[in-house]
């Protein structure tokens, strides 16, 4: 490809706007660039705007304002079927009245490949995704898991550079989608196509992606590998958004060396990491359950009282008060040495300052 | 049989031979039956007023109508006994006295119950070769004096006697069940030694007006999807606010009376309408040469197409409403363009409702009566009309009802063929 700095824009989104009735933004000011060969998740809830953002690159929806690069050349002006992308739909959208087999060929023969290679490519593909033997089926004679696998199929026999799936395991139950989520990330790592992949499933993008662009209402939140975004959230909507995760509201007192000095509601002072909050005002204490320590010697020391406590075997999941603010959850590991905890009693909760981001407001 | 029942208190009573009892000992597939009955006898008592409605009303009308169409007893319920003897003659030997005895002593026996029931017979004997009528006027008007030998006395009351088809013609009129009617509705004619022969070339009318009707539904039906495809094609993928003002106007036929429709065709495509009004102002056509468009094929062609174009458009756009937009979106995706788009991957999805609109209105259209006998004139006239004619005016019911029944056969035929085809289950009506 002709990229012209780096490698890092085979797909960019350049300041992209959307609007569908001119008076709402749908898609506000979109910057992302996708590097060959990544597997990008846009992940964010129902009505974010990703399908729409997908819908642009595919090209069934214009921007309002903005280009959109696919190898360095703007395809703004370039009808869906010359763009070369394939994709896949959450219904699968196979065609009814094909086999499975003439589904495949559909792209081939389209692009006139003659007979013998067509037969050659579709068997390849039918075989990538262990469908060999149902080539003579129609769709309707195939189980939901099993369709999903033809289109993945049908949106990669003609060899495209860049795949868009578009929640494509939303109709599938828990256990089959977790076994397509690798099976898709595979074939990801085997056949080194760019993946566009839309998902309001956080855990599904965590275990899939290269890199999450979290969506919500139009901009995106925090663009980031699955680890940074889980352990550091750059906002309070983020932080929320992915993972479990405790709210504190505070007000920042003063900010050094990139430590927050805060005053909790209920009048607490303690200290945390200074992310996103400002020099002074209001701010949202974000602390993961799993990194709340409840020895009496912790540091950022504040009074919570156990209100539930749940046996998950390998955890003690433990909801409490805490600075007036009663869904407190803490997860203490179930290890020889664990904290006794009884319901009624009050405890310590602490937390080391790295552990603890104050984030915007919001 | 339950002489072995098990009572031990296990789960399963059963008998020795296995089959599995209900609580009280009866069999339980018995029990099963008597559970599933009651609930079968209400959903039968909730359809019977519905059942009997159809039996009543379209069931045993039909079945009626194709017996009429091979039954007629005019000539043996009035004649019994110049029906015995005319089964026995061969149709080519010379006639003989029994059967002049016969038909001499049932005139008498017949007018003497009804005056006009010897005209009915030659009304009968006259289909099949005129001149019949007045020859059982005269004949009956002086059987009361004849003696016998009766053939002699028929030669000498009219010399039409001597001709053996009149003769043959009564023994075709005598046979109760009859295929005459169905030959004559295929242009045969039935004799009276058993074999068909074609009509004579001015009298052979139906094959070709039923090829003529076939040839116009099927003129309509191409019509009407030629029409209605892109209408239900905008219906189904226009905003909905402004699909439902077309579908106003889709709808707005059924809401007028057919009359009235029918009529409003008749102002646009009269020689003096508004369309040739229209051809004339704007230069198409000079005043004196207006196109004729009304009382002729192409007027009965015009007002059944935009009737029964609703039929057509209706089940298309449901089909169409059902097609998820990603098809034509995956298509494209794939490569295909717009036009490949739409003729591989939607086209042939919208099949089951082109099948169904087209299957409707061919139907609707070869049974048409109406408007052909409105906007036809001469030579837009159907089979319908024709049908319609043999039961009002000529009051030849069983022609009437052999003409029915082809048509009926003609459309179980087609139905048959869809089946073959497209397949009944792909069928989407709504
Ligand atoms: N074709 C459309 N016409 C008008 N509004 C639309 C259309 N498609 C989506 N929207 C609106 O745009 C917003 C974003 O939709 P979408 O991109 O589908 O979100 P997501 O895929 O993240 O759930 C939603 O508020 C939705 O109502
Ligand atoms: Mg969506």
């Amino acid at each position: 490809m002709t990229g012209t700095n780096g490698t890092d824009d085979f797909v960019v989104f350049d300041q992209v706007q959307k609007s569908y009735d001119g008076e709402t933004l749908v898609v506000k000011n979109l910057n992302l660039s996708i590097a060959k060969g990544e597997f990008l998740t846009m992940l964010g809830p129902s009505g974010s705007g990703k399908t729409t953002c997908l819908m642009m690159l595919a090209g069934f929806e214009t921007s309002t304002h903005g280009e959109i690069r696919l190898g360095g050349k703007p395809i703004n002006n370039i009808p869906p079927h010359k763009r070369g992308i394939g994709m896949v739909f959450q219904n699968y959208a196979l065609f009814p009245h094909m086999t499975v087999a003439e589904n495949l060929a559909f792209p081939l023969q389209v692009r006139k490949m003659s007979k013998a290679v067509t037969r050659e490519k579709v068997a390849k593909a039918l075989d990538m995704v262990q469908m060999g033997e149902f080539g003579d089926r129609r769709p309707s004679q195939l189980s939901g898991g099993q369709q999903q696998r033809v289109a993945l199929a049908r949106a990669l026999v003609f060899e495209p550079e860049l795949v868009l799936m578009d929640e494509p395991l939303g109709a599938l139950d828990k256990q089959l989608r977790e076994h397509m989520q690798y099976e898709i990330k595979h074939l990801h790592e085997r056949l080194g196509v760019t993946v566009v992949y839309v998902t309001h499933d956080q855990s599904e993008a965590l275990t899939m992606s290269d890199r999450i662009a979290v969506f919500d209402d139009g901009v995106i939140q925090q663009l980031a590998a699955p680890s940074v975004l889980y352990e550091k959230p750059e906002n309070a909507f983020v932080a929320s958004f992915i993972g479990e995760n405790n709210k504190l509201r505070a007000n920042v007192d003063t900010v050094s060396d990139g430590v927050a000095h805060v005053t909790i509601d209920s009048g607490d002072k303690v200290q945390a990491l200074a992310v996103n909050c400002g020099q002074n005002g209001n701010t949202m204490l974000s602390i993961r359950p799993e990194r709340v320590l409840l020895s009496a010697d912790a540091p950022n020391r504040l009074e919570g009282k156990v209100l539930e406590l749940i046996y998950l075997g390998d955890h003690i999941r433990c909801r409490m008060a805490v600075a007036g603010h009663d869904e407190f959850i803490v997860k203490v590991p179930n290890s020889s040495d664990h904290a006794a905890l009884n319901v009624g009693e009050t405890c310590s909760v602490g937390w080391l300052t790295e552990d603890c981001r104050a984030l915007d407001a919001a | 049989m339950a002489d072995v029942t098990l009572q031990t208190g296990t789960a399963h009573n059963s008998t020795a031979s296995g089959a599995l009892l209900a609580a009280d000992g009866t069999p339980l597939k018995k029990k099963l039956r008597q559970a599933l009955a009651v609930s079968r006898r209400r959903a039968f008592l909730l359809v019977a007023p519905l059942l009997l409605f159809i039996l009543a009303s379209f069931a045993i009308p039909i079945l009626l109508l194709l017996v009429q169409g091979v039954k007629d007893d005019t000539f043996s319920s009035i004649m019994p006994e110049t029906t015995v003897v005319l089964s026995e003659w061969d149709a080519n030997s010379e006639p003989t006295e029994d059967m002049a005895a016969a038909l001499v002593a049932d005139l008498i026996s017949a007018r003497a119950i009804d005056r006009s029931l010897p005209t009915k017979v030659g009304t009968r004997v006259n289909r099949e070769v005129s001149g019949a009528i007045s020859l059982f006027k005269k004949t009956t008007r002086k059987a009361a004096k004849m003696e016998a030998p009766f053939l002699a006395e028929l030669h000498k009351t009219d010399k039409k006697w001597k001709d053996i088809n009149y003769w043959r013609a009564m023994k075709i009129a005598s046979k109760t069940i009859t295929p005459a009617y169905y030959a004559a509705a295929v242009d045969k004619k039935y004799l009276a030694d058993g074999s068909f022969t074609d009509q004579p070339e001015d009298r052979q009318i139906y094959v070709s007006l039923f090829l003529k009707t076939i040839l116009v539904s099927g003129g309509v039906m191409l019509a009407c999807i030629l029409l209605g495809f892109p209408v239900a094609y905008l219906l189904a993928h226009l905003p909905s606010r402004k699909a439902n003002l077309l579908m106003i106007f889709v709808l707005l036929p059924f809401w007028t009376s057919l009359l009235v429709r029918t009529t409003a065709w008749i102002a646009m495509l009269q020689s003096a309408g508004v369309l040739n009004d229209l051809f004339v102002w704007v230069g198409i056509t000079s005043d004196d040469q207006r196109f004729s468009m009304i009382y002729n094929m192409t007027g009965t062609i015009i007002a059944m197409t935009h009737i029964l174009l609703p039929f057509m458009i209706l089940p298309i756009y449901s089909v169409m409403k059902a097609i998820p937009p990603s098809h034509v979106r995956a298509a494209k995706s794939l490569g295909a363009t717009n036009w490949t788009a739409f003729w591989r991957v939607y086209f042939p999805a919208t099949i089951p409702g082109i099948g169904a609109g087209g299957l409707l209105v061919f139907i609707l259209a070869i049974g048409y009566y109406i408007t052909p006998a409105l906007v036809g004139g001469q030579d837009g006239q159907l089979i319908s009309n024709f049908i319609a004619y043999h039961m009002q005016k000529s009051l030849n019911w069983s022609l009437a009802a052999a003409l029915g029944g082809i048509l009926l056969v003609l459309v179980l035929i087609l139905y048959w063929l869809y089946d073959k085809i497209v397949g009944i289950d792909n069928m989407k009506l709504g």
